[in-house]
């Protein structure tokens, strides 16, 4: 949107290969629909928009993380059980479930801060194992604290006095305006001055460290917005259950699903985790009542995607025709 | 004496996770990746020596004869097509292709075989055990796997330092591109490095098998994480450090276990957390084996 003006010849450097007004106008429409969903549509395709808009977050912060900042985790599901159990607890005190939903993710990235300074003294595959022993170790202190439980779990308090249709229509717009916040948010956090570091990073890590860019706090912002993330999913999961269960909360599917979801659409792609998500519902509700079978036909996509087409369906489609629909970069363009 | 034997017993364990984590710890030495589906490796070599053996009419102990020479062969077709084929990518692909294949492995089983636990059932051998004194026991069978723990590693170390496809092993894993000059195919050589990898670590999930359950998930929640475990405590790149991380990630989770069953596990990734925090090259690892 910020068109600067090349002083010589006729260029500017503009983002998108289209006019700005076009992408603030798509995303009033497309927050529009998706916010009055519930009034036009049945109940069963919102119950599957709130699945899709779960995984969306998921994905878009697994994408931040390793498509962006090199940070293989495989211990997600950690934080999206702390942020489930951070809300269970604070519903059991007594908050409306639905205004705890900020406090939960902001819960689950504290306890990230701390976990930061653990996990980088590892690199590579270490460090991905490393995330998971994390997310292992929650789930075991969380199993052992009866308040929230056990292993059994408990229900979300709170949301009893709701109608059914109420909740269904409020647990909707729970996640989708958390999708909406961690998406818009991604974005404009990849659009911005730490963004430019992260693909500097990317691109060469050596060449950003001695160029004066924070390489390791770098990685522990993103590492903590990406752990807030999935405590933010976490919390909207719980209210969707609605019950709170650790083999549910930490499930490593939910790694499995944002991780394949991410390569096939395109990692490290704004737009990749957006397709990615796209083709997993469509093979989830095609291969219904299929048991483990979808996740094992999207698991072996993913893998060869990951081995043949690295840039996923995304970047197949930006390299064919060198259209971006959400712009991060910059580019010349000739008037 | 209590302690005694809650001592005595986490050694025991110590045998199967540094048997576990050797070839975690030989792949990562030698072509800088961590093979995310190890563990579900060791679990599919259980399952086949459930349930293919039986078929072979032969006694069941023997299974091991039949089954870790063909995880071998798998081991090395493994790394010379998908592996090798991630490699040649990024480092970042060979994560994202094994941890693929271990999601597949483990919901195929689980479709397959349900998510119920299966053993390796060899018979009456499995009870004996010898009675120290009034509180120890030493059962056999885990006595055994940890002197087959010892001696694989011996072996290796000595296969390693002494032979000249082990010479040829280190060669790759210090510098590809030399070795190379000088005539080594590294494919080949990260084939050999992935059999015996693969190879060790289907003959621990055999055991583990015979000694416990194994379900679908074993593979990633435990034998991974208890091998990389072991390795990290022990220090990376030392194999020596792997038995003794191993032996200490065993005493650690007895000891969280004589507490309260439930925190046997965390009691290992405590102990794993703390050495990250305060040792973080390992036991005997050098520090730059970090970077």
């Amino acid at each position: 949107m910020s068109a600067t003006l090349v002083p010589d010849v006729g260029r500017t450097v503009v983002r998108a290969n289209y006019h700005p007004a076009i992408l603030i106008g798509g995303t009033v429409v497309v927050a529009a629909l998706f916010t009055a969903a519930p009034w036009f549509l049945p109940v069963a395709w919102v119950s599957v928009l709130n699945n899709f808009f779960l995984l969306l977050i998921m994905a878009t912060m697994w994408n931040l993380l390793a498509g962006y900042a090199g940070m293989v985790s495989i211990g997600q599901q950690g934080f999206i059980g702390l942020g489930s159990y951070a809300l269970l607890y604070l519903a059991l005190k007594g908050m409306n479930p639905f205004a705890a939903i900020p406090l939960a993710a902001l819960i689950a990235g504290a306890i990230a801060v701390p976990v930061t300074f653990l996990l980088f003294r590892l690199r590579g595959g270490y460090f991905s194992v490393a995330t998971w022993v994390v997310a292992d170790s929650a789930m075991l202190v969380i199993l052992s604290i009866s308040y929230l439980g056990g292993g059994t779990g408990r229900p979300m308090p709170g949301l009893t006095s709701l109608s059914p249709s109420e909740y269904n229509h409020d647990s909707y717009l729970a996640t989708w305006l958390t999708a909406l916040v961690v998406s818009v948010g991604t974005y404009l956090l990849l659009r911005s001055r730490l963004g430019l570091v992260l693909a500097s990073m990317r691109d060469n890590e050596t060449a950003a460290r001695s160029s004066g860019a924070k390489v390791t706090s770098t990685r522990r912002w993103i590492f903590v917005i990406a752990a807030m993330g999935c405590g933010a999913a976490g919390a909207v999961l719980a209210i969707s259950q609605p019950f709170v269960q650790p083999g549910n909360a930490f499930n490593i599917n939910w790694l499995a699903e944002m991780l394949f979801a991410t390569i096939i659409g395109g990692i490290g792609t704004v737009e990749g985790p957006i397709i990615g998500t796209i083709v997993y519902f469509v093979l989830y509700q095609s291969l219904q009542g299929l048991g483990a079978w979808y996740l094992i036909i999207f698991g072996a996509l993913a893998v060869a995607v990951a081995l043949w087409q690295p840039g996923g369906v995304w970047g197949l489609v930006r390299d064919k025709t060198r259209f971006e629909l959400l712009p991060v970069g910059y580019r010349v363009r000739e008037r | 004496m209590t302690w005694t034997n809650v001592i005595v017993q986490g050694v025991l364990f110590g045998g199967f996770y540094a048997l576990f984590a050797c070839g975690l710890s030989l792949l990562f030495g030698v072509m800088r990746i961590i093979n995310l589906a190890h563990g579900d490796i060791a679990v599919v070599a259980g399952y086949t020596a459930v349930f293919l053996v039986p078929h072979l009419h032969i006694a069941e102990v023997w299974g091991f004869v039949v089954v870790v020479p063909i995880f071998a062969l798998v081991g090395y077709a493994l790394q010379r097509t998908l592996l090798q084929a991630a490699l040649d990518r990024s480092p970042l692909t060979t994560l994202l292709v094994t941890f693929g294949l271990s999601v597949l492995i483990e919901n195929l089983l689980l479709e397959i075989y349900t998510a119920n636990g299966q053993s390796v059932n060899i018979g009456s051998l499995i009870g004996n055990s010898w009675q120290v004194n009034s509180v120890i026991y030493v059962s056999w069978f885990q006595l055994v796997v940890l002197i087959v723990a010892v001696a694989v590693l011996g072996v290796l170390q000595v296969y390693l330092s002494k032979t000249s496809t082990g010479r040829l092993i280190r060669a790759v894993s210090d510098d590809r591109e030399a070795a190379q000059i000088c005539g080594a195919n590294y494919r080949h050589i990260f084939g050999i490095a992935a059999a015996i990898a693969v190879a060790t670590v289907a003959l621990a999930g055999i055991s583990y098998g015979i000694l416990t359950e194994l379900t679908p998930t074993t593979g990633g929640s435990q034998v991974l994480l208890y091998a990389f475990e072991a390795v990290v405590i022990g220090g990376i790149g030392s194999l020596w450090g792997t038995l003794i991380g191993g032996i200490l990630l065993g005493v650690a989770q007895q000891i969280g276990a004589h507490y309260n069953p439930a925190y046997q596990v965390l009691a290992g990734h405590v102990l794993f957390l703390a050495i990250l925090a305060l040792r973080p090259q390992g036991l005997f690892g050098k520090k730059e084996a970090l970077a």
